[in-house]
């Protein structure tokens, strides 16, 4: 159903698809991420842990350069975005799914689905996305916060695979959703890892995490403190209840 | 009754103005949060335009209608990324007193080289003359301002709920920040709104030249009129500024032929009563 992303010719020889180096980011007078540092492989799903309040929506933030003032390196498909603005940055080909999902209360569900524009070819058609999305087909003339949470998670994740863009940033995806919903998502990310994505997640569900992620970067006080493979979760549960206090 | 019919087609007249007015400003208030006191002026500047296209250019009112609106959107574009701008997310305090500097000193340079009193603006050929509709006399120009007010605003509020472009401006009014990450350039949205907006104060200006003259303080006179029609209507709904504008246009007629003492005051006292009952006016969202 999803073709593989057909990368162009330098993202596959690409080693890191987003290098983030020594970054720091300011709300007003507020100094939040102290010097964040990590890299995100093509092709891969890496997640961010850590508690609330810790920085993961600030570091997705910085890297779409919609925050206050930032400073540090920041490589996108070897191209420094530390200083573009957040339009050129999803022009790149960078997409961002927010936490709070910003569904337009003023658009309907088909405009919210459209608003987005095509940043790169070979974003999914309308009909593939009616094909894994099938709730959104029904509602299309609804006013897109007149759906359930899940449907807006849904119409919020759809409208970033239109654009094209293969570099996904999604926020806190199951955040206050039912169980069955968190696994239509869970799949839904599985098969766009499978076709070629590269997804940055931020997730505080951490079962739901470890059943997508190749690999985990812990985020506690707006540093990275530690970082590792799935295949190096069992070896490092104990830890990790520690950072996330669970 | 002649005098009834009358006086509703001065109020239809002046509700043309105040809906084309009102929704520039609604317009204008949801993507740049400025409530734009200029607007009497560039309204203003939209007449002096046809004015000088005609006796400097030699180009009909039809040339004005088309290109006023063109000339004066961009001065207002010109404003925008000047100086606007640079308030963005400041109160709204900042803006109103931008912009109301703005006005009088637009009002004051145009009032040193043509004084106050009004210039002559023909009404074009074409639309000259009236028609008797057995219960009225119809000037020609006057229907035409009205059916053309009109079709400009449907035209707008079209373009505004039904469009790509109106989706982006809705969409930009409400998360601006969103909008752009997504890759738009909203920057560029926010000073074409302006000019829309502008462009629209420029058009009523233009039709207005041939029924009120055109003079330096011809908007500064009706900005006042519009404001109360805002706070009626609410910044929020562009049908809502389109109707709120013909409406009270209506009762101020009405008013002129049931009680004329009343007529320059009924819209503030509806403001006043608005402002009690309702204080996001009656159209609007709340802030
Ligand atoms: N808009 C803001 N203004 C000021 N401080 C903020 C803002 N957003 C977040 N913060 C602060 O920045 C820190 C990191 O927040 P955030 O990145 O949202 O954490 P997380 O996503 O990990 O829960 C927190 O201490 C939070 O209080
Ligand atoms: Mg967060």
């Amino acid at each position: 159903m999803l073709e593989r992303v057909r990368g162009d010719a330098n993202s596959v020889q690409l080693r890191d698809h987003l290098a983030v180096e020594q970054l720091e980011a300011w709300y007003g007078d507020s100094h939040v991420l102290h010097g964040v540092q990590f890299k995100v492989r093509p092709g891969e799903v890496l997640t961010l842990l850590g508690r609330n309040g810790a920085g993961k929506t600030t570091i997705l933030k910085s890297v779409m350069g919609i925050i206050g003032k930032r400073t540090g390196s920041i490589q996108f498909e070897g191209q420094d975005i530390s200083r573009a603005s957040s339009d050129r940055i999803a022009r790149l080909g960078i997409a961002f799914c927010p936490e709070e999902r910003g569904i337009f209360s003023s658009l309907d569900v088909r405009e919210n689905l459209m608003l987005p524009p095509q940043v790169r070819d070979g974003g999914l058609s309308l009909d593939k996305i009616f094909d894994l999305f099938p709730n959104l087909k029904e509602r299309l003339t609804s006013q897109g916060t007149k759906l359930s949470g899940g449907e807006q998670q849904m119409l919020a994740i759809a409208r970033i695979l239109r654009t094209g863009a293969k570099f996904l940033m999604l926020d806190e995806p199951t955040e206050g959703l039912a169980p069955v919903i968190i696994l239509q998502i869970g799949e839904l990310i599985k098969r766009l890892k499978l076709s070629g994505y590269t997804i940055l997640l931020v997730e505080q569900n951490f079962r739901f995490a470890s059943t997508l992620a190749d690999r985990f970067c812990v985020v506690e006080h707006g540093r990275i403190i530690d970082q590792f493979e799935a295949s190096e979760l069992p070896a490092n549960m104990e830890k990790l209840h520690q950072y996330l206090g669970v | 009754m002649q005098a009834l019919y009358a006086q509703l087609l001065v109020g239809l007249i002046n509700g043309s103005f105040y809906a084309l007015l009102s929704l520039g400003l609604a317009i204008i208030f949801g993507m740049l949060n400025i409530i734009n006191f200029a607007h009497g002026a560039l309204y203003m500047m939209g007449a002096f335009c046809a004015y000088f296209l005609l006796s400097v250019g030699g180009l009909s009112y039809w040339w004005a209608l088309v290109l006023a609106p063109i000339v004066v959107g961009l001065f207002g574009i010109l404003l925008e990324r000047t100086m606007l701008q640079r308030l963005a997310g400041l109160d709204h305090l900042y803006g109103l007193l931008l912009t109301f500097g703005i006005a009088l000193i637009l009002q004051g340079v145009f009032q040193n080289y043509f004084g106050s009193s009004g210039l002559p603006y023909a009404i074009p050929d074409l639309l000259t003359g009236g028609v008797n509709l057995g219960f009225m006399y119809l000037p020609i120009y006057r229907g035409w301002v009205v059916i053309f007010s009109l079709a400009v605003c449907v035209a707008t509020w079209f373009v505004i709920e039904r469009t790509k472009f109106g989706a982006y401006l809705r969409a930009a009014t409400e998360n601006p920040t969103l909008v752009r990450a997504f890759g738009i350039n909203v920057p560029r949205m926010i000073a074409l709104t302006y000019g829309l907006g502008v462009g629209l104060a420029a058009l009523a200006g233009v039709l207005s030249a041939p029924i009120n003259q055109v003079r330096p303080l011809m908007g500064a006179d009706l900005i006042i009129v519009v404001f109360a029609v805002v706070v009626i209507g609410g910044m929020g709904s562009i049908m809502g500024s389109i109707i709120t504008g013909f409406t009270l246009g209506v009762i101020e007629g009405l008013t002129k032929y049931l009680y004329p003492e009343a007529s320059n005051t009924v819209v503030f006292v509806l403001m006043v009563l608005v402002l009690l009952v309702k204080p996001t006016g009656l159209t609007g969202r709340a802030a």
